[in-house]
């Protein structure tokens, strides 16, 4: 059963100028898109910096209100989907509890004006968990999250960016939400400690059946972690795939220049790759046809007139490419 | 003893450089004797986890430590064995020398671009500064200079964006200015400090590719500040591993990913994510953290976290330090292993 | 339950042996942000001279009648522009403060009679004298000073800045204008930050036509230069009205430019916190409106908040300063800074009485020591802004 279907989501920021601020034109940030994640599972979403992934993730959690589209959320109690997308900000308050989020930045997702204990307790607190069962609950997450109890009655500047990172896992735990949504939740870490942060969300989900939208543009992680990945371009996705059908053979020429582009920490292999050319382009003006094909080695004129649309390529696949079927692209092995 | 291959002249060599950060909650030993050498034509990669001390090498290099970090020992000397060789740890930073050394004999790239370039001017202003800080030439000849600067790190329309604010452009645009910044003075070394941290693995790919035609074109003796073992592996000829302000293995860079000869370096290896992996794989970790360089460890600083000890030699007693020059792993381990062979 | 650490070593906490590292490292963990702010503060010395410097202004301004020696406001036309006079710490007995008697003199051109110091007479210095009545602290009534001179003929005094044209004791003066100086200066704050937070507020809370509105009235009022915009508002006030209602009139005037700036970093810290990952995950959390506000953000801007004051200060005092220089702030019998130097304006009087220029060494202190406050404060507030 899915937990999440998002349909034909838009968001569109709206760029104003003059005295009067009128709109002369939009920063198509999000445009038109689709997935499911189901229960239990991990949705990894990857591309480039401003491809619109964090507005995706933002949508999703009505951090942002949303331009057109829905957004059904099930939480599964027996009660039926709600589309979070149209629902006034009154009756989602009381939904939050079930959808958290992990952030990217370890230092600015912590109030620095809040003892660790009370950050944790702050969602408890709001949805009105009684203060004796708060203190339990806080011990409670700390040690799911491998931190010390002490930890309660410190303030953030104390840890480092992997044990903040923990603080703020426990936070988004600290609800039981069915629903996780990781806007790069290592990015910002040290290798050794993006392992133990990786481990940890690998186990906790084992624990707790948590579904999740893991965002990255590391795509080493992302193997690690998810079960199926969406590849977005300039606001779009281009290509969704279960984890290993992806990488071995990619279906879509940016999947492929994105694994080209990783770097294999092996000095025998070193670059015979080829090195996608090129910007991503400004979601305010995008091309015309496929947002890719002034980057794409395999454009064809077909490619600058129309736009492709996301179909079914079987097995759970999908691809948004006009030579999908022909081209024969090479993935990691 | 393994001798690394030395054909290329040996462009900057750091003898046992130490640097301290005194304030009112002590000293912090940043760097504790660190030793190694920079060869024309060839790259050199620095890696270790954050806090280690690889930007302080970097910015005492040029003589840039932030106040209240100062030199407390060793050298750097250019040009070692040569009729000019001069010890850049004994110059006063502010000399007219050092100027010339800074900007001009060795160039400095930023993980963060916007840290060299103003807000307030053109890029072509900056880069024209940059030129004529390092050569005498006119105007004229160092607006066509920027030009070029930009068209060979890849700036499409290089006419055009001379004319640009830094802001107006994309991270990786940004970083290519950031490198014809580093490359106006005609630099023969350069330091390039994380330059592709902050960037897409895409713009990553495209930067290091760039890094290495130009190394290639000009023969500059490269210093590659990282965390990322992928790029170690792309891009550098010796590897330098550091760990709370020490060398800890010196090796060519097959030698390095095949066999490492410290814990630090097979933990930090091991803990590398994979684009290989399987569904939910686990993986390796260390255990703890770095510890704040100042609250130093007894023995061997990596002790607390090591999971390869074999006694209490690793916390009595300090390993000796990689002999400069030469393959090597400051570890006990690695000694015993050594005298059984 | 035990989450896989397989990997990890046995941790040993190389801090553990050292005791008094490991002390300060909880005292810093433990630290709230409060503290961490005058942690870093304290590194300033500049800022701490600072602060002390203002304190110690602040204590005048509250025990200004104490600590004058004569009443600022009894003239005595003989002895106008007496030099400042030092006390004589020692005699031929030894230890015995005093200032020399007045002698009257009468000068030969004009035959007019006016004082000079006596040698001759020794007025011995004594500590908690009696002198005019005040109510100290506004409660008490009474007319002990700090010092003064014991006898004396009437007129006699001590001036240890010398006296103006009417024979009043700068000194004394110069006590009481730090009061009105400061506290107009500090009226005048007080004021702009209660606007200047409302309508920042307001502005970087609702956005949209509103924030318009009020970003447009801002940008008014500063282009408007703002020496004759006070003038003309200045020079509207009545010549009937008190010394009380002008005071507070020109409160309002001197606050009407300085709110813009308070307004200005309120609403910026307004926008920049409301996009910060720790308001959007109180936010995700299911807080309130009410509680996002002043649960989260208010606590994070309010250090930038006494940063800008201690920087509008200066601008206020200034300010007041000025327009009483130029006749049109305060007007006497009101005693402040920028009064006392409009005595000082006239170039023969000042090449007689130079001394009359003293009252400028105040405001510079003020104002540079609130300048290196503010500096330090910002610094210690947001040290990577
Ligand atoms: N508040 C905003 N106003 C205008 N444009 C925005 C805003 N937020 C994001 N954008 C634009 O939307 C695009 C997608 O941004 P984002 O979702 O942050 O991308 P990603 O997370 O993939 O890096 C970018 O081009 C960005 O410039
Ligand atoms: N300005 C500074 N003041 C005090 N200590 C500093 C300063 N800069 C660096 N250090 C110390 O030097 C150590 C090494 O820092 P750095 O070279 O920046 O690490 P890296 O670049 O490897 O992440 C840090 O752990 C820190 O303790
Ligand atoms: S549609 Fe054309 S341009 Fe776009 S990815 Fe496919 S081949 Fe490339
Ligand atoms: S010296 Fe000992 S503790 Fe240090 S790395 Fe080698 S084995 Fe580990
Ligand atoms: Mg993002
Ligand atoms: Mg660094």
């Amino acid at each position: 059963m899915n937990l999440l279907e998002v349909e034909d989501l838009k968001k569109h920021y709206p760029i104003r100028a003059g005295l009067l601020r009128r709109e002369v034109g939009r920063v198509r940030a999000v445009d038109g898109v689709s997935f499911h994640i189901a229960k239990g599972e991990t949705l990894a979403l990857v591309g480039e910096s401003g491809c619109g992934k964090t507005t995706v993730s933002r949508c999703i959690l009505r951090a942002l209100p949303v331009t057109s589209g829905a957004i059904r959320f099930a939480t599964g109690d027996g009660e039926a989907a709600v589309d979070l997308a149209t629902l006034p900000k009154r009756q989602i308050r009381p939904l939050r509890r079930h959808m958290q989020m992990i952030f990217q930045d370890p230092y600015a997702s912590l109030n620095p004006r809040m003892m660790v204990g009370d950050i944790i307790a702050e969602p408890l607190k709001v949805n009105g968990v009684p203060a004796a069962e708060r203190r339990d609950r806080v011990l409670e997450l700390l040690e799911l999250v491998q931190m010390p109890p002490g930890a309660r009655t410190r303030f953030p500047h104390a840890f480092s960016g992997g044990q903040r990172q923990r603080v703020g896992i426990a936070r988004a735990l600290a609800l039981n939400p069915k629903l996780v949504v990781a806007d790069e939740p290592v990015s910002a870490l040290d290798v050794s400690v993006q392992a133990q942060i990786i481990n940890l969300l690998l186990d906790l989900q084992d624990r707790l059946g948590l579904s999740m939208l893991f965002v990255a543009h590391d795509l080493s992680v992302v193997r690690h972690v998810s079960d199926r990945v969406a590849v977005m371009y300039v606001g779009r996705i281009v290509e969704v795939a279960p984890t290993d059908a992806l990488y071995r053979a990619p279906l879509h020429p940016y999947t492929e220049a994105l694994l080209a582009a990783v770097p294999a920490p092996d000095p025998t292999r070193r670059s015979r790759r080829r090195v996608a050319q090129g910007e991503v382009a400004d979601p305010a003006n995008p091309p015309p046809g496929c947002a890719f094909h002034p980057r794409c080695p395999y454009a064809v004129e077909r490619c600058r007139q129309e736009r492709p649309e996301l179909m079914p390529a079987g097995n759970g696949r999908a691809v948004s490419c006009h030579r999908a079927g022909e081209l024969e692209l090479a993935g990691v092995r | 003893m393994q001798q690394t291959p030395m054909a290329e002249r040996t462009a900057l060599a750091i003898r046992d450089l130490a640097v301290q950060f005194e304030s009112e909650q002590g000293v912090v030993r940043a760097l504790d004797g660190v030793s190694f050498d920079l060869h024309a034509g060839r790259t050199l990669g620095i890696v270790g986890e954050s806090g280690c001390g690889k930007s302080v090498t970097a910015r005492s290099i040029l003589r840039i430590v932030d106040r209240p970090g100062r030199i407390t020992g060793g050298h750097m000397l250019l040009d070692p064995g040569t009729p000019q060789e001069v010890d850049l740890a004994a110059l006063d930073p502010e000399s007219k020398r050092m100027r010339e050394v800074r900007g001009g004999r060795i160039g400095l790239i930023f993980q963060e671009p916007m840290t060299a370039l103003s807000v307030h001017y053109t890029v072509g202003n900056q880069i024209i500064e940059a030129v004529r800080q390092h050569s005498d030439v006119s105007k004229e000849e160092a607006r066509n200079r920027a030009i070029e600067l930009l068209r060979e790190v890849g700036i499409p329309r290089p006419e055009t964006r001379i004319s640009a604010y830094p802001f107006e452009l994309s991270g990786g645009l940004r970083q290519r200015v950031g490198i014809a910044m580093a490359l106006a003075g005609d630099p023969e070394i350069v330091i390039a400090d994380e330059p592709t941290t902050a960037l897409d693995v895409t713009t990553q790919a495209q930067i290091l590719a760039l890094l290495r035609r130009l190394q290639a074109e000009k023969n500059i003796a490269l210093m590659l500040i990282t965390h990322d073992m992928g790029v170690i592996a792309e891009m550098a000829d010796e590897v330098a591993v550091m760990y709370l302000g020490r060398v800890v293995e010196f090796a060519p860079v097959q030698q390095v990913f095949a066999a490492p000869r410290h814990p630090y370096t097979r933990a930090l290896l091991r803990a590398v994510p994979s684009i290989l992996a399987t569904p939910r794989q686990r993986l390796s970790t260390i255990g703890g953290a770095v510890p704040h360089p100042g609250s130093r460890p007894t023995g061997c600083a990596y002790h607390p976290r090591c999971s390869e000890r074999i006694g209490a030699i690793c916390m009595e007693q300090r390993p000796r330090p990689v002999p400069s020059g030469e393959a090597g792993a400051s570890c006990f381990k690695d000694e015993a292993r050594e005298q059984a062979a | 339950m035990s989450v896989s650490t397989a990997s990890d070593p046995p941790a040993s906490d190389p801090r553990a042996s050292d005791p008094k590292a490991a002390a300060a490292e909880a005292r810093y963990a433990e630290a709230t942000q409060l503290q961490l702010t005058w942690w870093r503060f304290r590194r300033h010395k500049l800022a701490v001279v600072s602060l002390f410097v203002i304190a110690l202004f602040y204590g005048i301004a509250i025990f200004a009648d104490f600590l004058a020696a004569s009443d600022p406001h009894a003239t005595d036309a003989r002895r106008s522009f007496i030099p400042p006079q030092g006390i004589h710490l020692f005699d031929e007995n030894g230890f015995n403060p005093h200032v020399y008697g007045l002698r009257g003199v009468r000068n030969p051109r004009t035959f007019q009679l006016s004082y000079s110091p006596d040698p001759a007479r020794k007025l011995p210095v004594r500590l908690f004298t009696r002198g005019y009545t005040y109510n100290l602290l506004g409660l008490i009534e009474t007319d002990i000073h700090l010092f003064g001179i014991e006898g004396g003929r009437p007129g006699e005094g001590i001036f240890l800045l010398g006296t103006d044209q009417l024979g009043r004791d700068l000194y004394s003066r110069m006590m009481v204008a730090t009061r009105v100086s400061l506290s107009i200066g500090l009226a005048g704050v007080t004021l702009s930050l209660f606007l200047g937070v409302l309508l920042g507020g307001i502005s970087g809370l609702y956005g949209g036509w509103v924030d318009l509105l009020i970003q447009r009235l801002i940008e008014l009022l500063r282009s408007v230069p703002t020496i004759p915009l006070w003038m003309g508002l200045a020079a509207a006030l009545p010549r009937t009205w008190s010394v009380i209602e002008v005071y507070f009139a020109i409160t309002i005037i001197i606050s009407l430019i300085g709110w813009t700036d308070l307004a200005r970093v309120v609403r910026g810290r307004f926008l920049a916190l409301r996009e910060e990952d720790f308001v959007v995950a109180a936010e995700l959390s299911g807080a309130s409106q009410g509680r996002i506000i002043f649960r989260h953000m208010l606590p994070s801007f309010a250090s930038h908040v006494i940063a800008a004051t201690s920087l509008a200060l200066p601008a206020m005092i200034i300010s007041e300063t000025s327009l009483s220089f130029l006749g049109l702030g305060l007007r006497p019998p009101a005693v402040s800074w920028g009064i006392l130097l409009q005595d000082a304006q006239n170039i023969q009087v000042l090449a007689g009485a130079p001394w009359l220029l003293s009252a400028a060494v105040p405001v510079t202190l003020v104002i540079l020591a609130f300048n290196f406050l503010g500096d330090g404060l910002r610094d210690a507030a947001d040290p990577y802004g």
